[in-house]
């Protein structure tokens, strides 16, 4: 068996996400190999090499590449595919956008969140929002998968000493072009990789009632999240939904408050180590899932709580 | 232009699906079904093109069993001008419908293909981008503003970091997320004039696709369930469990 990567990163820096495709790779057992594509991606790729258990790095260096737009990237990975039986990415909005387009073009299915590696061709994932775990056994010859990254240990960052190569110098599909980003900035920890996450619903009532959060999560060195109730009312941006189709979070203390529970968001967060629930409704089914639940007024327990907590630092 | 739109008829969000005691997939009898969310959301797009004056025709696709007949009614009651019905009961997976798709907007010749992210039955997220694979097109995934003009579409998309904005050459796919916009209910003059509108039925082979699945599913179980827990009765006592009993802070 030999494993293809695509690695999450923005050409400075490898993204953690990338260490827990590995390993779900090595999971699956044989050679491992990372593909950076990038613009001036060199030290990623350098990050790349020194991951315990890979063998190699294929780095793609072309300006086609300096965002991730999968029209460019596909049909490098289709060419690299041929020399690997399974082709991996973390189930990123970047890797959800490309491994599907790289799956088609190989004529192959695509296996989804994998949360499980039964054998090197049957995995385990989620369907019907976590309600459900399918397992299901690929009979392509190429197994495009993505990874949902909260399923698998990171790899080490450390201790690899994998030999970096150059593979093709790369193209512009010449079908689409990137025109900005509006990233959302923060000092607090990523969603996704954080210990602890502080995480806000319709309950809040305004973005800036988000700021009692804000202050518990530094206290906790948390990053903040949210229901899709609080995105869609406008009190925080997208990037903050957790849940079904938002972002899947399992650190080791989730804290909902003023979050109903609807089943969508109870699958971005259930696999979580502890869960607390703060919500003024005893019946709210945020409760079913939480190992420590307090009923009370939000405006009044969060400061409260706030204030028990040792500061930082 | 010509928008065609795919719509997929799956369990309703609100229900809680249960898992069939023999293992071999959800209880899908007896159970409501209605349009995938982000169909409706794929639907209402369209919908607003056509009235902003950009979309001349808007073609709903559904494939499946009878029942998917109702899925396009309801896509039609929203404002589609007709109905393409691929019948079937047998499995469609991600790629096979991919493939049925392409058959169709070959003959069909859209400028704009609009699908829903993902469909909350399987979760995959898949069919959107490998269509446009096969295709050939460009893709915007995840799509939270779509401004189309006479060669391109602006397209803005939900990323893990914020907001990406990237220019597509058309005809391209667009697949859509929650923020795109908030859909219609239909109103019952427009339900009693959908039904007056052309629904088209096919079978896949008439396609010239092979719908056979590539994944075969084993099993599907329940998951661990979460041991219930308890509730605490003010901060002093949430933070003492927090500490001594959780360990987590």
């Amino acid at each position: 068996m030999t494993v293809l990567i695509v690695a999450e990163h923005d050409n400075a820096t490898l993204k953690p996400a990338t260490l827990h495709a590995v390993g779900a790779a090595t999971k699956i057992g044989g050679d491992i190999a990372i593909l950076v594509a990038g613009s001036g991606c060199k030290p990623a790729a350098e990050q790349a090499a020194k991951i315990a258990g890979v063998a190699r790095v294929l780095v793609a260096d072309h300006a086609g590449f300096a965002h991730p737009l999968a029209e460019n990237l596909a049909p490098l990975i289709v060419k690299l595919a041929g020399g690997f039986s399974h082709v991996l990415a973390p189930a990123t909005t970047s890797g959800k956008n490309v491994m599907p387009r790289v799956a088609a073009l190989l004529d192959v299915g695509q296996i989804s969140e994998i949360v499980a590696v039964e054998s090197p061709d049957t995995f385990v994932r989620p369907i019907y929002a976590g309600n459900a775990l399918a397992t299901v056994q690929s009979k392509d010859k190429i197994k495009a998968i993505t990874v949902r990254t909260t399923a698998f240990a990171a790899a080490a960052a450390e201790g690899g000493t994998a030999k970096i190569e150059t593979v093709a110098d790369g193209a512009d599909a010449g079908l689409s072009k990137f025109v900005r980003q509006e990233l959302s900035k923060s000092e607090r920890p990523e969603l996704t990789s954080a210990r602890v996450v502080v995480s806000g619903g319709r309950g809040m009532g305004s973005g800036e009632n988000f700021k009692l959060l804000e202050a518990l999560a530094d206290r906790l060195g948390a990053a903040v999240g949210a229901s899709r109730a609080a995105v869609d009312a406008g009190f925080v941006p997208n990037d903050y939904q957790v849940g079904q189709t938002g972002k899947i979070v399992a650190p080791d203390l989730y804290i909902a408050i003023g979050i109903s529970g609807a089943i969508q968001h109870l699958a971005g967060m259930k696999d979580s180590k502890t869960i607390v629930a703060i919500n003024k409704d005893e019946e709210a089914p945020i409760f079913q899932v939480a190992d420590y639940g307090l009923v009370g007024d939000l405006f009044k327990v969060v400061p409260e709580l706030t204030a028990a907590l040792p500061k930082k630092g | 232009m010509k928008v065609l739109v795919a719509v997929k008829r799956v369990v309703d969000f609100n229900v809680k699906i249960r898992v069939k005691a023999d293992k071999t997939g959800v209880e899908t009898a007896n159970v409501k079904m209605s349009m995938n969310p982000f169909d409706e959301i794929g639907i209402e797009e369209a919908v607003r093109l056509k009235e902003k004056g950009t979309a001349s025709e808007i073609i709903a696709v559904s494939m499946g069993p009878q029942g998917a007949q109702e899925t396009i009614r309801t896509a039609l009651a929203m404002g589609a001008d007709r109905g393409i019905h691929v019948l079937t009961d047998a499995e469609l997976q991600p790629l096979a419908v991919a493939k049925l798709l392409k058959a169709i907007i070959d003959k069909e010749k859209p400028r704009l293909v609009i699908l829903g992210k993902q469909a909350i039955d399987d979760d995959c997220n898949q069919t959107g981008q490998m269509l446009a694979a096969l295709l050939g097109w460009p893709q915007g995934t995840f799509a939270s503003k779509v401004t189309p003009t006479a060669d391109t579409a602006e397209v803005t998309r939900e990323v893990d970091g914020g907001l990406e904005t990237v220019e597509l050459k058309l005809p391209a796919v667009i697949t859509t997320d929650l923020r795109l916009n908030e859909p219609r209910y239909a109103s019952l003059p427009n339900i009693m004039k959908a039904k007056k509108k052309p629904i088209e039925q096919i079978a896949p082979d008439a396609l010239g696709v092979d719908p056979a699945p590539r994944l075969v599913t084993l099993k599907v179980e329940e998951p661990p369930k979460r041991k219930s827990g308890v509730k605490v009765k003010d901060v002093v006592d949430l933070v003492d469990k927090l500490k001594n009993e959780a360990k987590v802070i």
